[in-house]
């Protein structure tokens, strides 16, 4: 009974920590629907998103006069339905954006710890090379690459890596350099661990932490990117349905009032990005007080 | 001084270097670059033909070098579309981009500054927060999505603006809110920290001890010192805008770079891809250098410190 309490206490303590701290509940709560969403997008998509029939162009959503409950949320220029598209279009925007976040996140972070862990010249070619990278214009250079290797999903999350690595690279570089100053690193070194077991054993979990905020607070930029990619027509390619695409397609009906293509694949993007970074604030404060001053 | 400008123009020069080393080996390494540079559709003839006069058949340093060389005498192609110099179209084009960055700019300066600064003098009040949800806002709304919802608000539905194109002030009006939305939210959360911490410095502690009146000590005195980081950010951004304008542009079908861009990969025009890509990099190089420089010039703590 008292072993019980006291393995409880601290959770519930902490829990209630959490609360008083503002637990982002909505964003989380957000996040964790469009998650549901893209996984079970099969299940819950009422029509297939890429097929449509042009009888049925430009149907306005249910609530709306001439809308009917086939299409709940209308249908676009194709007679496809929106709402599918919607629910499939969180499948692209989650694959992609968490994808892309752990291909940077990895390159960045492995990046880091070996410039601020072994320094010297290492530190000065990989440095140089992310000032320089971080000197380019991301939309821009991402653009670039997108019209050489051609759209795909896959090109778009090797894209998306290679173009926000540098931010991880700054920031894990920082923070290793203090961490090798501190005494258990040093104790590693006298007891004769080699630099890639002080690395990997020492370094890395320390960091991880900082990952984890950077990662969740790309997370935003990530699919904001890549919205405009598809957008441009250089992202995820069509029939697929993703968020940035949709948008384009909706642009064809806009002039003639057709809201609903522009409006809500925009509040989709919108409310991802929102989560996420409202997610990240959080947990920069909660995870990385380091941090707190960005 | 000298030590630090050298050292400045030396990281330039070296970005400057990767810049067209990543280009160069992309396209190459990526696939057969003729089929990028020839026309859509061109015979067999053609395509040797410009294999030939980019040496592609001679080995990679020999056309980096040909590369580079054609760069520097300014020579960035032709565009198969418009069937002119692309140095030409991109400078006919240079002016509407910096207009729209200019307008854009303006805006988020004439928003973000006086925000910024009544946020930080309400720190933890009301100001404050509507300031954090403004922020918040202006960092997660898509550019490009704002620009249609005022399209969709402003033309279809009041018929007020102009939905698309140039040539008026009313033409200008949407498409700098839409650019200038994001940057604007940036400027004001900058100018919220430098300000706060201007504010908890001696300098400013001694005028409100010497009995200043608070306006004076936050308009004269904080003020003037708060608003160099955010100047120095200002003078990037406009850059980065041009860069970024590629979206705003495409929406509102805005005769700039962007929209340059944009064309370039919907016609397939690769040559005025890659010059695009090119001159915007540089572009953003040399502006970041020489506001580093200017910055140094204007606090001294800069240059000491490195």
């Amino acid at each position: 009974m008292n072993g019980s309490r006291a393995a409880t206490l601290p959770v519930a303590r902490r829990l209630s920590s959490l609360r008083s701290d503002g637990f982002p509940t909505i964003p989380v709560a957000i996040l964790g629907l469009l998650i549901f969403v893209a996984v079970f997008a099969n299940a819950l998509a009422p029509h297939d998103p890429e097929v449509g029939s042009l009888g049925e162009r430009f149907r306005p959503p249910v609530w709306q006069q001439g809308g009917s409950e086939k299409f709940l949320l209308g249908s676009d220029h194709l007679g496809r339905d929106v709402l599918s598209r919607l629910i499939f279009g969180a499948r692209v925007s989650i694959v992609v954006g968490f994808t892309a976040v752990l291909v940077a996140g990895v390159l960045g972070t492995g990046l880091g710890i070996l410039s601020g862990y072994l320094g010297g010249w290492v530190d000065q070619v990989i440095m140089r090379l992310t000032d320089a990278w971080l000197a380019l214009p991301a939309l821009t250079f991402a653009i670039f690459l997108a019209a050489v290797v051609g759209p795909s999903e896959m090109n778009i999350v090797i894209i998306l890596g290679s173009v926000y690595w540098t931010r991880y690279a700054r920031v894990i570089r920082g923070e290793v350099l203090s961490l090798k100053e501190r005494d258990f690193v040093r104790l590693a070194i006298v007891a004769g661990c080699s630099k890639r077991t002080i690395m990997k054993r020492h370094i890395l979990p320390n960091v991880l932490n900082s990952a984890i905020v950077l990662g969740t607070l790309m997370l935003g930029v990530v699919v904001v990117t890549e919205a405009a990619l598809s957008f441009l027509g250089v992202g995820v390619p069509p029939p697929k349905p993703a968020w940035g695409l949709m948008l384009a397609d909706g642009k064809k009906g806009m002039m003639a009032g057709y809201w609903w293509l522009t409006v809500l694949p925009g509040c989709c993007i919108m409310f991802m990005v929102l989560s996420a970074n409202l997610l990240g604030d959080w947990l920069r404060v909660k995870l990385d007080p380091q941090l707190r001053q960005l | 001084m000298k030590r630090y400008i050298l050292k400045r123009v030396g990281f330039a020069a070296i970005s400057l270097v990767l810049l067209s080393v990543t280009i160069f080996l992309l396209v190459r390494l990526t696939g057969d670059p003729t089929v990028l540079l020839v026309e859509p559709g061109a015979s067999q003839a053609d395509m040797e033909a410009i294999r030939k006069q980019f040496g592609l058949d001679r080995p990679i340093w020999v056309q980096y070098g040909h590369f580079v060389s054609s760069l520097v005498r300014g020579d960035l192609g032709h565009s198969f579309y418009y069937r002119t110099p692309v140095l030409e179209l991109y400078l006919s084009r240079l002016p509407s981009s910096l207009m729209l960055a200019a307008a854009a700019m303006a805006f988020s300066l004439v928003i973000g500054i006086p925000t910024g600064i009544i946020a930080a003098v309400r720190v933890n009040q009301w100001w404050d927060s509507a300031g954090k949800v403004f922020a918040l806002l202006g960092l997660s709304l898509p550019s490009f999505w704002v620009g249609l919802l005022l399209i969709l608000f402003f033309s279809v539905y009041l018929g007020w603006l102009p939905s698309s194109g140039s040539g008026t002030a009313a033409h200008l009006v949407m498409p700098a809110f839409a650019l200038g939305w994001y940057f604007a939210a940036a400027h004001m959360r900058l100018t919220r920290s430098s300000m706060l911490d201007v504010l908890g410095s001696e300098y400013v502690k001694l005028a409100r001890l010497k009995g200043l009146p608070e306006a004076l000590v936050i308009g004269k005195h904080a003020f003037k010192n708060a608003l160099i980081p955010v100047l120095t950010l200002a003078g990037i951004n406009l850059v980065i805008m041009v860069n970024v304008a590629v979206v705003v542009e495409t929406v509102f079908a805005w005769p700039g770079i962007g929209r340059l861009l944009y064309e370039g990969i919907a016609f397939r025009d690769f040559p005025v891809v890659q010059a695009t890509v090119i001159l915007n990099g540089a572009m953003v190089v040399v502006v970041s250098l020489l506001v580093d420089i200017l910055y140094a010039v204007i606090d001294p703590r800069i240059r000491l410190a490195r």
